[in-house]
């Protein structure tokens, strides 16, 4: 059984050494806020925050995790109240087919974190994520957004 | 899954089949012992009629909460929101008090399709059910006010109503629709023909950038699509096709993988196809990657984009009956012209892509068979399921979920419904969630068809245009989807844009003398509809060859397409909109430059304008674009921007980057390591001006991809003096930054 710390709580999980960090997450403790994209690292879907820092958890296995703590996009709101960022998205409107946006959120929250306001060319180097619906401008006016809030 | 299936399921009419959907078979798709997360409960089946159900279309609570149903599907192009704005403006409720239901496939056609049709696709949503939608609010709203008529006892005619409470004047006595729902609903409906609909310009609920219903769980984590559902005993299913379209599976050696963790077995899927079930979707893939898989590849093996590439080129130059528009005599016109202008231009193979991979949830049973389906169409999966399962199509249901992302991959290819299917035959009784690896779903698509088109012009010695040939040879989507459509041997689909008729898809321009040809060169890579469909290589090539036309000519860019507008006078005005708009002819920064674009598709006329730069190693910033859209209506400003932009993001990843290869008959291209899409950086600033006539209902969705990159391609020429003919840029030296 391997120990993980998800949103402030413990979890005793039965998962081979190798199992991905996002699988681990979706299948065995059940939060399918974290998406699937790729596999790869190169999307960004399964964007979750170890201890603040943004990573693509569809390429880290659990066994490199350890104490430390995993927040998702369930652990960014508290008692139902949305983060400013999370409000800010929704006044922008940001998601269209909505899959890609929790990787979104978990990026943007570490970026927010590294640097409260963020430039344009912050942004721009700092996003990475795939969204092929395209919402990108609304990404960017709902991070300043936030950054402002 | 072979081509003949996918016909079979394509060719589906619920109209046809005369069968009724007793509460038997429903109850069958409902007792499944289901227990889902909260927000996919939202999107489960609902009761066929319940006592406040005003009519099909509304359900008022007693809390005067409003329940809004209808079965289009929602993948983030907001046609949810869209749809029931239109219902509530008509209904006159509490905009703050409206959700939404989506009826099950099986739910539609029990009481005889009378939500519509569920086909989203073609930018249809709105578009097409607009009429009957907004019928459906008013017919309530009348049933309601009938109701409380005969409560209070006074005329209908001395009642009015506001924010779903009914106020009658005289008395001064008030009563809210919740209180009256359960009497209205066992009124007889009124006639929906005879209904006087509102005027547009009366509207305070439709028309209005409203934020979208469904936006909060998407930014929660809460929003559950058919890929993170989990039911009790649930298996999970990881596929592998043979790479190869059209090759075979002999044979797999399931000992190797028989004994890793959570392995349930390895299923031939079909001729062609072999999947691995295991407890976790995780464990599936990794043993799946472990099967040792004989193929054999066929004879399809042996082909690669080069024989395709000469296929095409072949087309361009063959003899043959291929006209669909003959006007006046093109050649001769041209042979004779002052002046000729001739360009060949190429697109790719592209993929959908979806951020969602393929998936879906089947449950079977001895008598019944329900699916979870990212669907843009649940009456052809229902189709799918019914075929693939051999169980009656009257014990058979489908639940739409909403999809992470369609783009046209979902509608009339069911492939991955057909495969849940066969899988879960094995594991009877036994909930099971197909998943293909974002690899298979790169691999396995059907794309946006390959084409080149030999363009042609003659200019008299004023640079006016007397004559113009464009002959498109490539691939067909309907010979691949649906044979039927094609008549007389023309498949007029493949020259989207180019049409003489009004309303849909027309060309904008008027030559004197015109001809069009359309060569059929098909391949074997599968092949359908993607965002825009045909209207985004034609109107690459008329419009980037209107600019190679326009520079011979000696003339501005937009005076030049105005001078062929003059009998178009919709088109002129979207065109002469973004002229308005971004400063069209107004000095740039030193290094920045121009192109414009207009084209129809979808029963709806675009154009844009893009302001780029060229760096001398090929580098292009895409600073700004401007667009002017026509649909007609407008349903809610803001979603219809937002599609405007998204088409952007979406046209500019395929017109620099994208771009499936096919390499000893199968796709080279696997994930997004060597299929790079644009990303936010590469976004420029995006304005839009809407100018609505409010005499036609046009799409909305995929109108305006078609002009994003021949505006861009046309400011690239305009910056570097060179004519780009061949799609992806990426790879003739111009990267997109």
């Amino acid at each position: 059984m391997v120990q993980v710390n998800v949103n402030g709580k413990q979890h005793s999980v039965d998962a081979e050494s190798d199992m991905p960090l996002l699988w681990v997450i979706r299948e065995l403790i059940g939060l399918t806020g974290t998406k699937y994209g790729c596999g790869i690292a190169q999307c960004g879907s399964c964007t979750v925050l170890i201890d603040g820092e943004a990573v693509r958890s569809c390429s880290y296995p659990i066994s490199a995790v350890g104490t430390r703590k995993v927040t998702t996009v369930e652990g960014l709101a508290s008692n139902g109240k949305l983060t400013k960022l999370q409000a800010a998205w929704v006044e922008h409107q940001v998601p269209q087919c909505g899959y890609c946006q929790s990787g979104l959120l978990m990026a943007v929250t570490d970026l927010l974190n590294k640097k409260p306001n963020p430039t344009d060319a912050d942004i721009d180097e700092a996003i990475t994520n795939i969204c092929r619906c395209g919402t990108f401008q609304q990404v960017r006016a709902a991070i300043h957004a936030a950054a402002k809030a | 899954m072979t081509s003949n299936t996918l016909q079979k399921a394509n060719s589906f009419d619920a109209t046809r089949r005369s069968f009724v959907l007793g509460s038997t078979a429903l109850g069958a798709g409902l007792s499944l012992g289901l227990s889902l997360p909260g927000a996919a409960l939202a999107q489960m089946a609902v009761p066929l009629k319940t006592p406040n159900e005003v009519d099909i279309w509304v359900v008022v609570k007693p809390d005067d909460s409003c329940v809004i149903r209808f079965v289009r599907s929602e993948m983030g192009q907001g046609t949810r929101t869209g749809l029931a704005q239109l219902v509530a403006e008509e209904l006159e409720c509490d905009w703050a008090k409206v959700s939404t239901e989506s009826p099950t496939a099986g739910q539609n056609i029990a009481r005889k399709r009378a939500w519509g049709a569920m086909s989203t696709g073609g930018s249809r949503g709105v578009r097409e059910s607009h009429d009957y939608v907004r019928r459906g609010g008013a017919a309530a709203r009348m049933m309601l006010l009938q109701a409380a008529s005969d409560q209070f006892k006074v005329p209908v005619a001395e009642l009015s109503v506001s924010k779903g409470v009914i106020t009658h004047a005289k008395t001064g006595k008030k009563i809210s629709y919740g209180k009256v729902a359960e009497a209205a609903a066992k009124l007889t409906p009124p006639d929906a023909k005879s209904i006087v609909l509102k005027k547009p310009q009366d509207w305070k609920i439709a028309g209005k950038a409203l934020h979208k219903l469904d936006t909060a769980d998407k930014t929660n984590g809460k929003k559950v699509f058919s890929i993170d559902l989990k039911l009790p005993n649930m298996l999970c299913a990881a596929i592998k096709q043979c790479p190869v379209f059209g090759g075979k599976l002999v044979s797999f050696d399931e000992s190797k993988i028989k004994s890793m963790r959570g392995v349930k077995g390895v299923v031939k899927v079909n001729e062609s196809a072999v999947a691995v079930v295991a407890d976790t979707w995780w464990r599936a893939k990794n043993a799946l990657e472990n099967l040792p898989i004989d193929w054999d590849l066929g004879e399809n093996a042996k082909v690669s984009s080069s024989t395709i590439s000469n296929a095409l080129t072949e087309g361009l130059n063959a003899e043959g009956d291929f006209w669909q528009r003959k006007e006046g005599d093109a050649p001769t016109a041209i042979a004779g012209a002052a002046k000729k202008v001739e360009a060949v231009y190429t697109s790719t193979f592209v993929a959908h892509v979806t951020m969602e991979p393929m998936n879906c949830v089947v449950k079977l049973s001895k008598d019944s068979a329900f699916a979870w389906v990212p669907t843009q169409n649940a009456e052809i999966s229902l189709a799918a399921l019914s075929e693939a399962s051999g169980v009656p199509l009257a014990q058979c249901d489908v639940q739409t979920m909403d999809l992470g992302g369609g783009f046209g991959r979902r509608g009339g290819t069911q492939d991955y419904v057909h495969q849940a299917v066969a899988i879960a035959k094995n594991f009877p009784d036994t909930p099971v969630k197909l998943v293909w690896s974002r690899e298979e779903d790169m691999t396995h698509d059907f794309y946006r068809p390959i084409s080149k088109a030999k363009m042609s012009a003659g200019l008299d010695d004023k640079g006016n245009l007397v004559g113009l040939s464009v002959r498109v040879s490539g691939q067909s989507i309907n010979a691949f989807l649906a044979p039927s459509a094609i008549k007389n041997n023309k498949d007029t689909r493949q020259l989207q844009g180019f049409y003489e008729e009004a309303g849909d898809a027309q060309l904008g321009y008027t030559v004197p003398n015109l001809l069009t040809e359309y060569v059929m060169r098909n391949t074997h890579v599968p092949v359908g509809p993607w965002r825009g469909v045909n209207t985004n290589q034609n109107g690459m090539y008329m419009e980037c060859f209107i600019e190679e036309c326009a520079k011979a000519a000696g003339k501005d860019s937009v005076e030049f397409r105005r001078s062929l507008m003059s009998k178009h006078p919709k088109h002129l005005a979207v065109l002469n909109a973004v002229a308005k708009k971004s400063g069209w002819g107004s000095p740039l920064p030193a290094g920045v430059y121009r192109g414009v674009a207009q084209f129809m598709g979808y029963g709806s006329y675009s154009a844009a304008v893009a302001e780029v730069s060229v760096s001398s190693s090929g580098e292009v910033k895409v600073h700004r674009m401007f667009f002017a859209l026509n649909s007609g209506h407008f349903v809610n400003p803001s979603v219809v921007k937002a599609q405007i932009e998204g088409s952007v993001g979406m046209a500019l990843s395929s017109v620099f980057n994208e771009d499936i290869t096919i390499e000893n008959g199968q796709v080279k291209e696997q994930n997004f390591t060597n299929y790079p899409v644009a990303r936010l950086k590469n976004i420029p600033k995006v304005e839009c001006v809407l100018v609505p006539t409010f005499d036609f209902w046009g799409g909305v969705g995929e109108p305006t991809i078609c002009v994003v990159g021949p505006a861009v391609v046309n400011a690239i020429f305009a910056a570097t003096g060179k004519p780009q003919r061949e799609l992806p840029l990426r790879k003739h030296g111009l990267t997109l930054i």
